[in-house]
């Protein structure tokens, strides 16, 4: 009976391990972990803190973000939920092409880039208001297709390489690629500052790293396809809280 | 950017020491670094840091290349009066930046 019990355990394991989603910080350094803990030595604060002001300052013709949202402290749980489906446009819209399109259809602002320190500080400033919450992207609806379809590119094999994403960030998670270890490769810490990029980053850079790292063409930051793996990731991350800005080495 | 995020303790006891944190938005750029051209990115490091408290000198830095992007510093100083921190700094393009946090002793 002891032994049945042990065997059944041991099959268990495994299963459970699976089941539960690992944040990249748990892989980092404690380091690299405490600079993240502690807001004060957070470099990706500096972002959170421009983002805050340019909510409540003036874009294109006058109007504030602050004008329609209220205080940035109301759009609590926001971020978590995304990416979102936008009915209006008919397709799912990642959180900084939402932001564009409050820019350019009620702000009178020009959409900015993805990349650009304007954008990330936005972003950063509204995941940061998210932060501990859980990652709870919904999975009905329109967004089932969109999050399978992130699913089929997660596993399709790609580049000069010809490996998936999959093939490191599931199978081989937690061992080692040269000296550093194989996160899971959750979404749920973006905009994060990377010590490697010396500078916070989109979760569409670190995508655009794995893509140039296999040899394949990058997916554009404003394609389906983006949009499609973040939703994936995201569905993924189910059960993992939003830790913007993470920092990660 | 935000400038700096200064954090200091708004009150404190007399003689106790305090803690002082600066995390300030800066490239520090080496010098390198070689861009597309082949050309070095030009030096840009903060180089020289003071800290002054009501006047009077708390710490000073010379800073060198080899220091990460946003750079953060820490350090300590007892309170013995109620007064003002200044934190100056200076990078090689001579822009001067200062930040002021006030200390409530008691």
């Amino acid at each position: 009976m002891r032994h049945a019990l042990f065997a059944l355990l041991l099959l268990l394991t495994p299963l459970t391990l699976a089941a539960a989603p690992r944040s990249g910080h748990d892989d980092a350094g404690l380091s690299i972990q405490a600079m993240q803990d502690d807001d004060t030595q957070n470099p990706g604060m500096l972002w959170v803190a421009q983002g805050e002001a340019m909510w409540d300052a003036n874009a294109g013709t006058g109007q504030r973000c602050a004008s329609c949202h209220g205080a940035i402290t109301a759009m609590r749980g926001v971020a978590a939920r995304y990416p979102a489906w936008d009915p209006t446009q008919n397709r799912p819209l990642s959180l900084w092409q939402r932001i564009n399109h409050c820019r350019t259809d009620h702000q009178g602002a020009e959409a900015l880039d993805v990349e650009s320190d304007a954008m990330l500080s936005l972003t950063a400033a509204l995941g940061h208001q998210s932060r501990g919450m859980p990652v709870s992207i919904a999975t009905d609806g329109p967004m089932a297709e969109v999050i399978e379809t992130g699913r089929r590119l997660h596993q399709t094999r790609q580049g000069q390489l010809n490996l998936s994403c999959a093939q490191c960030h599931d199978d081989l998670a937690g061992h080692h690629l040269a000296g550093s270890r194989i996160p899971q490769g959750h979404g749920n810490g973006y905009p994060e500052y990377r010590l490697e990029w010396q500078t916070l980053g989109s979760l569409w850079r670190r995508v655009r790293n794995c893509l140039t790292g296999v040899r394949a063409t990058p997916y554009a930051a404003d394609s389906a396809e983006m949009v499609a793996i973040e939703a994936y990731l995201a569905a993924r991350a189910q059960g993992l809280n939003v830790e913007t800005p993470a920092v990660r080495p | 950017m935000v400038r700096a995020l200064l954090n200091v303790p708004k009150r404190a006891r007399v003689g106790e020491i305090i803690e002082i944190r600066l995390l300030i938005s800066h490239p520090m750029e080496s010098g390198q670094r070689r861009g597309p051209n082949g050309q070095p990115y030009p030096r840009d490091i903060i180089h020289s840091l003071r800290a002054e408290f009501d006047g009077e000198l708390v710490v000073e830095l010379d800073l060198y290349p080899a220091i990460a992007a946003n750079p953060f510093f820490a350090f300590t100083m007892q309170a013995e009066h109620s007064g003002t921190l200044s934190l100056t700094w200076i990078d090689d393009h001579d822009t001067v930046q200062t930040e002021h946090a006030q200390i409530e002793v008691a």
